[in-house]
């Protein structure tokens, strides 16, 4: 029978959460590298044995973690993330050029085809390649190149490359986003790349529709149709059908359209989940009340699904990496809040149960659906 | 014979019970002390200092026969009884909030 290992990261440590296909009954595994902060995990959709964990701490660093036996033994790989040549600068808060410095890595994009290739997403925002396994690491620094690079500003958590998505039509088609510079989009394997940032509207920056400068929080895209990518930005839900050429709002009628996550369905492209959260200065439920909504439209009309998450006195925080899903018949929609809570829906979002309760704060979450 | 103790996460990292006891060549400084460190455990490159400029990690400190000697040019000799193996060389990660 099939089955579902979920990667939790961490404020203070990995843990590895295994169920069959049913997701009733869990097992979890961990902490990993406890104490450390573990801000992604990423399982190699070649070799769903080879996982991969970003391990880092504000005293002793970055550290990459590798598994070859599906998260049961780990071993540290390469650790050295080097800027391509001159460093140049960006803004900082007060405006002034700041170096670019190496803080942590945020995400890893494992490919798709070789076990071996992985993607890093760092602060400051960078992209680097690995293509021995984590060994070694190598920025594609036509990203940070770009003309615009200079103008960019951290927002609050630091200026992270947060999100990496491999085009699964186009090998040479990526995505990334930054916060807070926006997204951005190569098409020739990550040489050079370009702002898709038209139709983002982002009232606290003094251009409200500059090219760069906007605070995406996450980007999702259904493989079946990968022009179509939808967006959580720091206020506004958004939808691109031409690969972000252009960008539309479907926040609809969402009772708050700020938030973090968003992830679509696994069969049914047209079916997206993100979690309001009532401001960018509380960043808890709105009404203490936890709701992922769901639209079926592609955005625009959302209902909310409530059966099963607390609905008084809730005020926890779901990050932007801690929400995935698996591709069984019935997907599995899965997230993990600040509070130390993961919460599974077998049936698509309709009804939800924690399957851990009291972890440390989540950072992030990701799901492997296993043969 | 130098001694050097490490913090808890590091010792975890490297798979280290107790003091790690290093043959240093030549002078004793905390640059060389550490060359030595990292060469027996490659695992900690990058935990204490930096890759490429080698300087120490904003949150680690050296301290030695009870003085601090963080701040001190990497090819500082260190005290006496550190080159002589009577006191560790402590690296000790800063006591700060988390």
């Amino acid at each position: 029978m099939s089955g579902v290992r979920v990667l939790v990261g961490t404020r203070k440590g990995a843990f590895v959460l295994t169920s069959d296909g049913h997701r009733e009954e869990w097992d979890i595994s961990g902490p990993f590298f406890g104490g450390w902060e573990i801000y992604h995990m990423a399982g190699s959709p070649a070799d769903p044995s080879r996982l991969y964990a970003t391990q880092s701490s504000g005293w002793f660093g970055q550290l990459i973690q590798r598994s070859d036996d599906g998260g049961r033994t780990w071993r540290p790989v390469g650790n050295r993330f080097e800027y391509d040549g001159a460093t140049g600068t960006h803004q900082w808060y007060d405006g002034t050029p700041h170096p670019w410095e190496f803080a942590r890595v945020w995400h890893l994009e494992p490919s798709p085809a070789d076990p071996d290739t992985v993607y890093a997403g760092a602060e400051d925002a960078a992209i680097f390649r690995s293509e021995d396994g984590g060994g070694t690491w190598e920025e594609l620094p036509g990203l940070r190149r770009h003309g615009s690079a200079s103008s960019w500003q951290p927002g609050a958590g630091g200026m992270c490359l947060h999100t990496i998505i491999l085009d699964p039509s186009d090998a040479r088609r990526m995505y990334v986003a930054i916060s807070a510079a926006g997204a951005f989009r190569t098409d020739d394997g990550g040489d050079t790349w370009r702002p898709i940032n038209r139709g983002l509207v982002s009232n606290g920056i003094p251009d409200p529709q500059a090219e760069v400068g906007h605070c995406v929080h996450r980007l999702a895209l259904h493989p079946s149709r990968p022009e179509v990518l939808y967006m959580q930005k720091h206020w506004d839900v958004m939808r691109t059908d031409d690969a972000g050429e252009s960008w539309h709002e479907i926040s609809g009628d969402l009772p708050s359209d700020f938030g973090f996550p968003i992830a679509v369905h696994a069969h049914e492209p047209d079916t997206v989940y993100v979690v309001p959260i009532k401001s960018d200065s509380e960043h808890y439920p709105p009404d203490g009340r936890l709701r992922v909504y769901r639209s079926r439209t592609g955005g625009g009309d959302w209902e909310p699904l409530t059966k099963g998450l607390p609905q008084e006195h809730c005020y926890v925080n779901v990050l932007r990496d801690a929400m995935a899903v698996d591709s069984l018949d019935s997907c599995g929609v899965y997230f993990g809040t600040t509070g130390g809570q993961v919460y599974a829906s077998a049936d698509a979002g309709d009804s939800w149960a924690p399957i851990a309760r009291d972890l440390p704060a989540v950072l992030s979450v990701e799901v492997q659906t296993l043969p | 014979m130098i001694r050097v103790v490490l913090p808890a996460h590091l010792k975890v990292l490297a798979r280290i019970d107790g003091e790690v006891r290093l043959d240093v060549a030549g002078p004793v400084t905390p640059g060389s002390v550490l060359d030595a460190l990292e060469d027996r455990y490659p695992v900690l490159r990058g935990t204490i200092r930096d890759h490429g400029t080698l300087r120490r990690r904003a949150f680690v400190r050296y301290y030695a026969c009870e003085r601090d000697l963080s701040h001190d040019p990497p090819d500082t000799p260190l005290p006496e009884p550190v080159a002589k193996g009577a006191e560790p060389f402590l690296i000790v990660g800063a006591m700060a909030g988390g």
